[in-house]
């Protein structure tokens, strides 16, 4: 976790709020690195975590974890972390015959409509394990990315709806159980086309915008490539619970990535160029 | 005029987007709908019951009858719980209603509902909600109707927005600009011009109304007229206007080539010095060597000028 985000964040691993959707969206640029962020910050804060990854392997993520001190490995082991990994599933699920539905199954499927084998895995995999005592904090959902899905043939209504699934469960329902006392976070990462007119990908982006409480943008800088500012990252706000407050909630700054961290710093302030 | 907006009935079109939230005033909405007396129902789709009903004292909670649509909205849990039908069965069963009681319908949202329903009937169910009350031949008053419908305009085309704007009797366009909200208001009464009105608001921790006069006049980008404009001839590095010497100067100047009508002994003079240098006054001479197909023409070409 890159602490120079927490701070621009307000938060810590200890004190992060609960029940909230966070939407990563990234444009002319990699906005990976927030969840590589998110998935050691999580991962740090004792929360159970199901990740989703269709784009990367799973040694990529442990590699990169490393480097923000995580253990991915180890996490998987101790059962904190359910990880589904998407590369290596997609081919079990074309060519080994499987008896119960797959979580990829819309993959086999000709017209498959939505997303539910999928959202019963996540569903499954953040279910309170009745072990007698609470040993995570509470559960998290983390998906990289969703806008490969509209790539391998899901409408963005049903992608809508499968997030719409995994909201009422992660973030309300799985409260009522007595062993997670505090509601679940969300984190999702969608590419924004930009120019390219995908209108399916906008809709699925604008309609996520409205249903998240913070949104991260990671934008190219509209200058080009730069060699010391690799981006600048919008951070918006949305739904605080008291409409009171200053509803003007958006920040802008240019970050770095280096090999261990990121730093942030406001827009032209680049210590490169001081 | 936001505040009155039920008063009108009929359809009433929140639409918001990313930037400008519009919930907090369709809450706002609700709320003073539900001080007024009137049967409020919401049908929730986009948030979760505990979330709608966050920030409303007990007193409007208890007021309010929810349909609670966000659970499991397609039955995935197949446990038949939900409301048979879906949020359009839920619709259609309010078209049915026969008491006088005002009503107001809230729509949460009706983005979510178009995204899934085809907008053919969603148009249809909307329009025989929001008319019920101005049906001719029925003996029995019915109350008047009014349902708010909240629109993510970013995330329909112009045809859809376009056929649910056709059918509403008032749309709010919510905006702003530096912090401060804004509504801006069309309104269709039947038989009358539309008029619109833009209306700057914020909403309270309560979920009341607060309308306001707009941003505050400092921060206007336009300048005060009570500042003289700046003169930009002043402080120059060089010279704009000529002196009364220099004027005389000028004026006297004679141009090398202008030659005047009167034969005086400088101007022939100058002619001649101009046009016919004498031999000692060249200091250039030229070398021509012909060519072999050059055809030269021993005839001065300006002989024929009469100067």
């Amino acid at each position: 976790m890159f602490v120079e985000l927490n701070n621009l964040l307000n938060t810590t691993p200890d004190r992060a709020e609960q029940g909230k959707l966070t939407l990563l969206c990234d444009a002319k640029t990699d906005g990976s690195f927030l969840v590589h962020h998110f998935l050691s910050f999580y991962l740090k804060a004792n929360c159970k975590v199901c990740f989703v990854a269709l784009i990367q392997s799973f040694s990529h993520y442990s590699i990169v974890g490393q480097k923000l001190g995580v253990s991915l490995t180890m996490a998987r082991e101790r059962g904190q972390l359910v990880f589904l990994e998407g590369l290596k599933s997609a081919v079990d699920v074309v060519f080994q015959a499987q008896k119960e539905p797959h979580p990829l199954q819309f993959l086999r499927e000709a017209n498959a409509g939505n997303l539910k084998p999928l959202f019963e895995f996540v569903r499954e995999a953040l279910k309170p394990v009745d072990s007698g005592e609470a040993r995570w904090t509470y559960p998290v959902l983390l998906v990289d990315d969703l806008s490969v899905l509209l790539s391998l043939g899901m409408g963005a209504v049903a992608v809508l709806d499968f997030i719409h699934y995994c909201r009422a469960t992660v973030c309300w329902e799985l409260k009522a159980s007595i062993l997670y006392l505090m509601q679940g976070n969300m984190v999702v990462l969608v590419h924004d086309s930009g120019d390219a007119e995908d209108e399916e990908n906008d809709i699925l982006l604008n309609g996520l915008s409205h249903q998240s409480h913070l949104i991260l943008r990671a934008e190219g800088l509209a200058t080009g490539f730069c060699r010391d500012v690799h981006g600048q990252l919008r951070i918006l706000w949305r739904r605080p619970s008291q409409p009171a407050v200053h509803r003007d909630q958006s920040f802008t700054y240019q970050y770095k990535i280096q090999d261990k961290s990121v730093s942030f710093f406001a827009k032209g302030m680049s210590p490169a160029v001081l | 005029m936001l505040d009155s907006l039920l008063a009108l009935g009929g359809l009433v079109l929140l639409r918001d987007s990313v930037e400008w939230e519009g919930r907090s005033l369709l809450k706002a909405l609700v709320k003073k709908s539900a001080l007024c007396g009137e049967q409020v129902h919401i049908l929730g789709c986009e948030v979760s019951e505990e979330e709608f009903r966050e920030g409303f004292d007990s007193d409007i909670n208890n007021r309010l009858v929810y349909h609670d649509f966000f659970r499991d909205p397609l039955n995935w849990s197949k446990t038949e719980e939900a409301f048979p039908g879906g949020p359009l069965g839920a619709l259609r069963a309010m078209c049915k209603r026969t008491d006088p009681v005002p009503v107001t319908i809230a729509l949460d949202s009706l983005s979510w509902l178009l995204l899934r329903l085809p907008c053919t009937t969603l148009c249809q169910v909307l329009h025989a909600v929001s008319h019920q009350d101005s049906c001719p031949g029925d003996s029995s008053s019915v109350g008047k109707v009014s349902v708010l419908g909240l629109l993510h305009e970013e995330l329909h085309g112009p045809g859809p927005v376009g056929a649910l704007s056709s059918l509403a009797q008032t749309e709010v366009t919510l905006g702003g600009t530096m912090g401060q909200a804004s509504a801006h208001i069309l309104c269709r009464r039947p038989r009358q011009r539309p008029t619109d009105q833009t209306q700057w608001f914020s909403i309270l921790p309560d979920f009341s109304l607060d309308l306001q006069e707009g941003p505050s006049v400092e921060s206007q980008p336009y300048s005060d007229p009570h500042i003289p404009p700046v003169d930009p001839t002043t402080h120059l590095t060089f010279n704009l206007h000529l002196s009364k010497k220099e004027r005389e100067a000028r004026d006297s100047l004679i141009l090398p080539f202008q030659f005047s009508s009167e034969n005086t002994k400088s101007s022939l003079l100058r002619q001649q010095a101009l046009l016919r240098p004498r031999p000692g006054q060249a200091t250039s001479h030229i070398f021509y060597e012909p060519d072999a197909y050059d055809d030269l023409d021993q005839e001065d070409p300006d002989d024929d000028l009469d100067i």
